[in-house]
C-alpha cells in the first residue's frame, strides 16, 4: 500500500486544467525521481505554477492526477515528504525568522535544526530579526529555509532565486546541489536559463499547457541546430541576410551577428567575401536560444 | 530508502497547534494597529463612561457597562484578528503556502480562534479589575464566571463573521469594513448606552445584530436583564455563527 508502482517522487499523469475558457494545462505527463533535479521552463502563463499547484494539492486537476511518492497530494503524510517554496509568499511581517522556522519545522517528523536551516540558507545573524524588516533577497532566503527545514525528500522551488544577488544565488545553488546529491528530488521553475543549465539533470519546456520538449540539457539544446557567428566585417548586413543559409543578421557598430543552421558554409562565404574580416567567433546555441526556438515553434 | 515508500511519520500535533497559536498571538500583539485599540478602548471607555460619569443616564452604569463593554471588547479580536489577518494571508500567499505545507488541517483556524479567546480573556480581566477597583462593582463569583463564559462563547460568532470578511475582502479593505461593521453595530446594539435612551426604532431592529443578543446574555449574567429568556439569544448567535462559517467555506472552496 505504501509502495507506488513507478517509484517516482512526484508524477503528473494526463493532468488537464482550465480556468474558464483558458486552457492552463493540456495533458501533462511527467515524473521526477530521487536524486534528480527537473527544471520546468516556459514563458509566463505556460502553466508552470499551475502544474506545481496541482502537485501540491492546492488546485484540483480537471482530468488526470498528480501523485507525491505515490500518494494523492491531499494526504498530509504525502506532503510531509515535501518542502515548498512558492513564487509569491508574503510571510507575516511581524514574526521573527526563528518563530517562522520553529513553526514550519513542527510540521515535519524529522526536521533540521534551526541552526542547520540558517546555515544552509545563509540566515546566520538574521534569526531574531522580524521578517518585514528584511531585504527582498533575505526574505527569499527565509522562504528557502522554510522549504528545506523539514529535510524533505521532494522539493518544489518556484522561481527560487528571483531577486537574489549573485552571492546569495550561489549559496542557494550549492544548497540545492547538496540536497540533490543526498537523494532529494527537486522540481524547479526558473526564468534564468543559466540556472537550469547549471543545476538541472532534466529540463521540461512548457508552452501553452503542453510539454513541448523534455530531456537532458544537452538533448534539449541539441534540438536546436542553430549557431551564432560574430565578427568584425565591412559586409552589408542586408546582403548577408539574403544568403539562403542565414536565418537572421544584425549589425552593431562594426560587428555583425549572424544566426544560422549551417555555420561552416556561412563562415566559408564570409571569409571569401571579406578578406579583412576579424575577431571571428562561432557559438553553439545555449539553452536560452533553444528555449526561444522551441517555444516559438510551439506558439 | 526508496522514494516511493513513506514511513508514516509521527508528528506531535499538539506542538504544531501550540506554535501556530503562539505565532498568531505574537503577530497580533506586535501589530499596534490591532493590539492597542483592541486592548485599550474597552477599558478606556469604561473609565470614561462608567467611572467618571457614573449614573448620569439613570442606570447602573458601572454594572451595565461592565457587561456591554465586555461584549464590545470580545467582538474585536474576531472581527479584526480573524478578518484582517485572513484577508492578508490570502492576498499575500501565506495561506497558499501553509496549505501546501504539511500543516495539520484545522491548525490555521484553531490558532486564530485560540488567539481571539486569549485576547478576549485579557480584555475581560482588565475590565473586571477596573470594575472592582474603580467602579465599585461587587458580584458573586458565579456571576463573574457566567459573564466570562458568555464572553468566551460570544467570541465564536464574531470569529465566524471575521472569517467570512477575510475571505471576501482585500487586506487593504478589511480593516475599514471591519470598523464599519464594528462601531455602528456596537452603538445600535446598546453596547455604549442603553437602547431605552435611543429612538424606538433602534430597539426594534436590534434583534438583527448579533452584538445585541450577546449584550442581552452578558447583562443577564450580571443581573441587569431580569426575566430575560436566554435560549433565543444563544440560538440566534449560534445560527449567525454557523451561517457565516458556511459562507466562508463556500468562498474558500472556490479558491
Amino acid at each position: 500500500m505504501q509502495q507506488a508502482e513507478s517509484g517516482a517522487a512526484v508524477e503528473w499523469r494526463g493532468v488537464r486544467k482550465r480556468y474558464g475558457g483558458t486552457v492552463a494545462l493540456d495533458g501533462i505527463d511527467l515524473e521526477v525521481r530521487r536524486g534528480e533535479l527537473l527544471a520546468l521552463l516556459g514563458p509566463n502563463g505556460a502553466g508552470k505554477s499551475t502544474a506545481i499547484a496541482i502537485a501540491l494539492g492546492l488546485l484540483p486537476a480537471d482530468a488526470g492526477e498528480a501523485r507525491l511518492c505515490g500518494r494523492p497530494p491531499a494526504e498530509l503524510d504525502a506532503r510531509r515528504a515535501c518542502g515548498v517554496m512558492l513564487q509569491s509568499a508574503g510571510l507575516p511581517d511581524s514574526l521573527k525568522v526563528r518563530e517562522l522556522l520553529e513553526l514550519t519545522c513542527s510540521y515535519y517528523a524529522a526536521p533540521r535544526t534551526i541552526a542547520g536551516c540558517a546555515g544552509l540558507a545563509g540566515l546566520d545573524g538574521l534569526l531574531d530579526r522580524r521578517y518585514g524588516r528584511l531585504s527582498g533577497g533575505e526574505q527569499r532566503r527565509v522562504q528557502f529555509a522554510l522549504a528545506i527545514c523539514g529535510n524533505p525528500r521532494l522539493l518544489f522551488l518556484d522561481e527560487p532565486t528571483t531577486g537574489l544577488d549573485l552571492d546569495a544565488r550561489g549559496l542557494l545553488w550549492r544548497a540545492i546541489r547538496a540536497m540533490v546529491e543526498a537523494g532529494c528530488a527537486v522540481v524547479m521553475t526558473t526564468h534564468y536559463l543559466e540556472e537550469a543549465e547549471a543545476l538541472a539533470d532534466r529540463v521540461a519546456v512548457l508552452a501553452r499547457g503542453r510539454i513541448v520538449a523534455c530531456g537532458s540539457v544537452q538533448q534539449v539544446r541539441a534540438r536546436v541546430s542553430q549557431r551564432r557567428i560574430r565578427c568584425v566585417s565591412v559586409l552589408d548586413a542586408a546582403r548577408v541576410g539574403a544568403w539562403p543559409e542565414v536565418r537572421s543578421v544584425c549589425r552593431d557598430g562594426d560587428r555583425i551577428e549572424i544566426v544560422t543552421d549551417q555555420a561552416e558554409v556561412v563562415v566559408r562565404q564570409l571569409l571569401f567575401e571579406d578578406s579583412g574580416l576579424s575577431q571571428l567567433e562561432v557559438q553553439r546555441a545555449g539553452l536560452a536560444d533553444a528555449f526561444v526556438e522551441i517555444t516559438r515553434e510551439a506558439a | 530508502m526508496d522514494a516511493a515508500t513513506l514511513d508514516v511519520p509521527r508528528v506531535p500535533l499538539w506542538r504544531c497547534h501550540l506554535l501556530e497559536a503562539r505565532n498568531e498571538f505574537l503577530r497580533l500583539l506586535r501589530a499596534p494597529s490591532f493590539a492597542l485599540p483592541t486592548l485599550l478602548f474597552p477599558p478606556m471607555f469604561y473609565l470614561l463612561f462608567a467611572v467618571l460619569f457614573e449614573r448620569r443616564g439613570g442606570f447602573e452604569a458601572n454594572l451595565y457597562l461592565l457587561a456591554t463593554y465586555g461584549v464590545f471588547g470580545v467582538m474585536s479580536p474576531g472581527l479584526f484578528g480573524f478578518g484582517v489577518t485572513v484577508a492578508l494571508d490570502r492576498e499575500r500567499g501565506w495561506l497558499a503556502l501553509k496549505r501546501a505545507l504539511p500543516m495539520p488541517p484545522g491548525a490555521y483556524l484553531a490558532s486564530k480562534l485560540a488567539m481571539a479567546m486569549l485576547f478576549a480573556t485579557i480584555i475581560f480581566a482588565i475590565l473586571a479589575v477596573l470594575a472592582m477597583v474603580l467602579g465599585g462593582v461587587r458580584l458573586p463569583a458565579g456571576a463573574w464566571l457566567s459573564l466570562y463564559a458568555t464572553e468566551l462563547f460570544g467570541v465564536l460568532p464574531f470569529c465566524a463573521l471575521g472569517l467570512w470578511l477575510g475571505t471576501v475582502a482585500s487586506g487593504q479593505a478589511a480593516p475599514a469594513i471591519a470598523n464599519l461593521l464594528y462601531l455602528p453595530m456596537s452603538f445600535l446594539s446598546g453596547l455604549w448606552m442603553p437602547l431605552t435612551v435611543l429612538p424606538a426604532f433602534v430597539a426594534k431592529i436590534a434583534p438583527l445584530w448579533p452584538a445585541w443578543h450577546l449584550g442581552r446574555l452578558a447583562l443577564a449574567a450580571v443581573g441587569q436583564a431580569p426575566g430575560e429568556a436566554l435560549l433565543p439569544h444563544v440560538a440566534a448567535l449560534a445560527a449567525f455563527g454557523l451561517a457565516f462559517v458556511a459562507l466562508a467555506r463556500r468562498r474558500l472552496a472556490r479558491g
